[in-house]
């Protein structure tokens, strides 16, 4: 018996990819053009699945912020955050973030599942129950695995259910700690935030607000779902991502708590990582500080993109999201093959969405999930639209 | 207070519907992955449906071991009591 013989399931479908000559879960960018084009299997290809919302991967300023770095810091950090790793860049982005969630306290990650499993795995003590919206990211649920915490679910967006397994706790909600998402990554629908914030104020616990697909993406000034809703009072930790919006890598966790700053020296994942390269968080504070100066404007681009190619779709009958959102996730059968079959012939056509499948889906369905940016024109939207008009009658079929 | 036997039944009927065409008589040997083909997803699906069916709290950090029926009314039996 070999070690390996329990990726057997997984060696079986990669191969069936293989044959089909493209890998859905390993494309290559071959070159990459702008922040909505690049060459994918030798052909021009419109990138509608990269999460880059506000299409600031080629924004000339962080471009040259991050060359800078290069030049003047050198490749890399070499240690973490705890050891050689913290530059001064990394603590001004820390402020920087901090004065603009108007936070008294924030920390920075090297990655946003680093973020997650640093404050999941730590934050929560032995037996704190920690209450999780079902359809949470994997890096959420890890986060809790890693730690000590009681993880209970409960059922996503529901309101009432979160106060029903609250109400179980007893005397142990009020040192709860609940986690929702801003935008789910996979449907683009947004958690019921103020009914959220009445149930955690009822039983006085805590709440975690993951905002990676909302950061630049909700808000009067691009903060996200907290901003939106009006709760920022009543959110205690706010988690992020450097990846989405702001076209970089990284992570970050801002808290209306002062003692997060005490936080930092408990987390291993914190710990024990290299922390960002120079480069990275130069491009990120200038992205901060263009959301902070133009995100309106693109966030205005953004969320027209997002209309348009939503109606689009509906129009075209397809099954989608409950919401417009920057995520438009096209639902499907549950036969791999066939999503597979449609996800290929769209790359054939010269659009590439991301390819999701149970049980990375939240109803056991394949899903072509697409994402929006700032960055795509309305012709390139409405070539999107032209070539899922093109795959109808198979999407209806699967 | 409930009894062993009474939660046995109870998880008995819960789990029914994963029977199907399978045949598998349910019993207490019952592995809910090996023989009811319930995967991860499922599983927590069904977590949640036992807890708003005996009103408590099932952490999801005990699934790792839970394999048969028996293991988990053994569980609930201790956090029911």
């Amino acid at each position: 018996m070999s070690i390996f013989d329990k990726f057997g399931a997984i060696a079986s479908l990669r191969d069936d990819f293989m044959e089909l000559g493209v890998n859905p879960f390993n494309v290559v960018i071959e070159e990459v053009l702008s922040a909505t084009e690049a060459v994918v299997n030798g052909r021009r290809t419109i990138l509608a699945g990269t999460n880059n919302y506000l299409g600031l991967t080629f924004d000339e300023r962080c471009i040259a912020a991050g060359k800078a770095a290069l030049e003047g810091q050198g490749t890399g950090t070499t240690g973490s955050r705890m050891a050689n790793g913290t530059y001064a860049g990394h603590l001004a982005l820390e402020e920087e973030l901090a004065e603009f969630f108007g936070c008294p306290a924030a920390i920075v990650f090297s990655t946003g599942y680093i973020a997650n499993l640093g404050i999941l795995s730590t934050l929560p003590g032995p037996r704190d129950p920690i209450l999780l919206d079902a359809d949470s990211h994997a890096s959420i649920y890890d986060g809790c695995r890693l730690g000590t915490g009681e993880v209970i679910r409960f059922r996503h967006n529901d309101a009432a259910d979160l106060d029903r397994r609250l109400a179980r706790l007893g005397e142990r909600a009020a040192s709860a700690l609940i986690v929702v998402e801003g935008i789910y990554s996979m449907l683009g629908d947004q958690a019921p935030l103020q009914e959220i914030v009445a149930v955690k104020k009822k039983y006085g616990a805590y709440l975690l607000v993951d905002e990676a697909h909302s950061l630049g993406v909700l808000g009067e000034h691009g903060r996200g779902l907290v901003e939106q809703a009006g709760v920022a009072d009543e959110v205690d930790f706010i988690v992020g991502t450097f990846s989405k919006s702001l076209g970089a890598i990284g992570g970050f966790c801002v808290s209306r708590w002062a003692e997060l700053e005490h936080v930092r020296y408990a987390m291993r994942p914190y710990i024990f990582t290299a922390s960002s390269s120079p480069a990275i968080i130069e491009s990120t504070r200038v992205a901060l500080a263009v959301l902070k100066d133009q995100g309106g404007e693109l966030r205005a681009r953004l969320w027209d993109n997002a209309h348009r190619l939503y109606l689009g779709l509906q129009r075209l009958g397809f099954s989608l999201g409950p919401e417009t959102s920057p995520v438009v996730a096209v639902s499907l059968g549950r036969s791999k093959e066939a999503a597979l079959g449609i996800w290929h012939e769209l790359l054939a056509r010269g659009v590439y969405v991301n390819l999701v499948m149970p049980p990375a889906t939240p109803n056991s369905n394949c899903l072509l999930r697409c994402s929006l940016s700032a960055a795509h024109t309305p012709e390139q939207v409405d070539a999107i639209v032209e070539a899922f008009a093109a795959l109808q009658t198979q999407v209806a079929a699967c | 207070m409930k009894q062993y036997p009474e939660i046995l039944d109870a998880l008995y009927e819960v789990l029914q519907p994963f029977v199907g065409e399978k045949g598998v008589v349910l019993s207490e040997d019952t592995a809910l992955v090996g023989d009811l083909e319930i995967d991860s997803v499922k599983l927590l699906e069904l977590m949640m449906e036992i807890e708003d069916r005996f009103d408590i709290s099932v952490p999801i950090n005990v699934l790792p071991d839970i394999t048969t029926v028996k293991d988990l009314a053994l569980k609930l039996e201790e956090l029911l009591n």
